[in-house]
């Protein structure tokens, strides 16, 4: 079961040539043949080109870097020259788009010799909440199949915890990385904004997006933004703060560290269970030597509403892209206005078209000051919250979702009831800090809850930290995984 | 606050998209219900609050303009267009009807 590895055991075991980098990818696609036609959590396989790298790899013989030879897989909206990449869109799907270029974070990952075995299922664009808007259909959670994985990197999510690969990549704009790995029961990081670069990365929300990792340990988090972040003069948002050695980070030791609860999130919207095994972590850490305390974050009810105007109003602007002319689907029309309306209706699904209108309308005329305008000033007083909060602590612990996994289904007609899943994610998003979820135990129907550890701008050390010595104190033989029945 | 059907059919047509009645009708009720509920914003005070466009710090990123690397090529980026490609130009249709 070469397939259930981490990133760290699989390094080890490919260094002392104990397994080759061939069986390793061939027992995640072994697994991904036996248990996709349940999960439905990946889209495009890639498995020939990724063997034949496997090989090569293997024929080198050199395992210098930690990620040499390791299968992953890459939500659809990360583009890789050759390999279909639709962002789950009829919009793309239909000729299936193949970029004739890498995405920066998947050139640097083929650069140490990662292999990219295939494409993960995500929300239509990064839009949802739920892994309900792809045009290949749902995603089903590995621990129960009648559930949602969550989204948007809901394929990524159910991939890593069923073992379909090392590890995958996702994207998180307002919790799209952590709420599906609480959802699944994996670990989710979401980096700083400007940590890692945009570039090749389908663009949802410009000024929010983020890229990062679905994993089996923090550990591995960390080893992938290692190797992805930094300054890149194709995304001029990336910062050119030096990456710290994350390694050095993980040394269990919490001792002295100061983690904040901020009440606003121990509110009557949030699950009993989801609060005791967030409280029960806490206490955890606490018994680690950690300090724990009560804070405020005044303005966290007013995060998905901002995050509702600002995420459409950017998509609406970035949805413009995708008229048939230079990629995607297309149709007939007898002239190029009529051909714009009628591509566009036809490849786009429900929620990015509710997402476009929506930023259509709040950026329209006589709109945007009660509305764009406003919502970038709430976002000031978001990110103030947190400034304020990380003068006296480290890190804030909080649920990574309101409430566990939901059936498939439940929440698709109502907009408002999904993104109200994203209200702990979305604060986070707004003010560009970076966040971990890491799994916190389980309901008494077995679905996994996710502890969220967010830290301050540029402080992935600090979560990875706090993430390690938590996961290190309750998963000494690794997090729980589903029995894929 | 509501939006009528014809306001959705509005908002729609700027945004290059058609929509059947049937579309209509379950937008209507569902973008209104989005509209009000990001209109709570308004309650906030923001007096004197400054607009967050973004979080980088970062200003006037700059550099010279000039090729630095290849990073595809023209023909290979034509080749993913669904339309008819003339003397390395995609042909679409007319503009002016």
């Amino acid at each position: 079961m070469l397939n259930t590895l981490t990133i760290t055991q699989a390094h080890i075991k490919l260094k002392a040539k104990e397994i080759s980098s061939v069986e390793l990818t061939q027992a995640c696609i072994d697994q991904i043949e036996n248990v996709d036609d349940k999960l439905n959590a990946v889209v495009h396989r890639n498995f020939d080109r990724a063997l034949e790298q496997a090989k090569k790899i293997d024929s080198e013989g050199k395992f210098e870097h930690t990620l040499t030879g390791i299968p992953y897989l890459a939500k659809d909206i990360y583009c890789e020259e050759g390999v279909p990449t639709t962002a789950c869109s009829n919009i793309l799907r239909d000729k299936d788009y193949i970029p004739p270029f890498n995405s920066t974070v998947t050139r640097k990952l083929n650069e140490v010799g990662a292999i990219s075995i295939g494409k993960a299922n995500c929300d239509q664009f990064a839009q949802g909440t739920s892994n309900e808007t792809s045009c290949y259909g749902h995603v089903h959670n590995p621990w129960d199949l009648e559930r949602v994985p969550g989204g948007t990197s809901g394929g990524s999510a159910a991939a890593a915890i069923a073992d379909e690969c090392i590890f995958a990549s996702g994207t998180d704009t307002g919790g799209s990385i952590r709420q599906p790995a609480s959802l699944c029961g994996c670990i989710g990081l979401k980096p700083s904004y400007g940590r890692v670069s945009r570039y090749g990365v389908m663009a949802m929300t410009s000024s929010l997006d983020t890229m990062g990792i679905l994993s089996k340990t923090v550990e591995d988090a960390a080893i992938f933004l290692q190797t992805v972040a930094g300054k890149d003069t194709l995304d001029a948002t990336t910062s050119d703060r030096k990456v710290p050695d994350y390694s050095k980070c993980l040394d269990g030791d919490v001792k002295g560290m100061k983690f904040g609860i901020p009440k606003e999130y121990f509110i009557d919207d949030l699950d009993n269970e989801v609060a005791e095994s967030v409280k029960e972590a806490a206490k955890t850490l606490e018994k680690l030597g950690a300090e724990i305390k009560e804070v405020s974050l005044p303005h966290t009810k007013y995060g998905v509403a901002a995050y509702y105007i600002i995420c459409p109003s950017e998509v609406s602007s970035n949805m413009a892209r995708y008229d048939g002319i230079r990629y995607g689907h297309t149709e007939n029309a007898k002239d190029l206005i009529e051909y714009y309306f009628n591509v566009r209706s036809a490849g786009f699904g429900d929620e990015v078209k509710r997402r476009i209108m929506i930023g259509t309308y709040a950026l329209s005329a006589g709109y945007y000051d009660a509305y764009y305008r406003q919502a970038m000033k709430v976002r000031t007083l978001v990110r103030q919250d947190f400034t304020k909060a990380f003068e006296d602590i480290d890190a804030l612990l909080t649920p990574a979702s309101p409430i566990p996994a939901f059936k498939i289904g439940e929440k698709i007609d109502d907009p408002i009831q999904m993104y109200l899943a994203d209200m702990f994610t979305v604060p986070a998003s707004l003010a560009g800090i970076c966040g971990l979820s890491v799994p916190c135990g389980m309901t008494k129907n077995n679905l996994p809850i996710g502890l969220q550890i967010l830290g301050p701008q540029w402080g992935e050390e600090t979560i990875f930290k706090a993430g390690h010595a938590y996961e290190k104190a309750v998963y000494p033989d690794g997090i729980a995984k589903p029995e894929l029945k | 606050m509501s939006l009528t059907p014809d306001e959705v059919r509005h908002i729609a047509k700027l945004a290059r998209l058609n929509l059947s009645d049937k579309e209509v009708e379950k937008f209507a009720p569902q973008l209104s219900a989005i509209i009000d509920y990001i209109g709570q914003l308004s309650e906030v005070d923001t007096k004197n609050i400054e607009p967050t466009a973004q979080v980088t710090g970062l200003t006037n990123s700059f550099r010279e303009d000039k090729v630095t690397e290849q990073l595809t090529n023209p023909d290979a980026l034509l080749e993913t267009s669904p339309l008819t490609k003339v003397e390395h130009q995609i042909e679409t249709p007319s503009a002016h009807g």
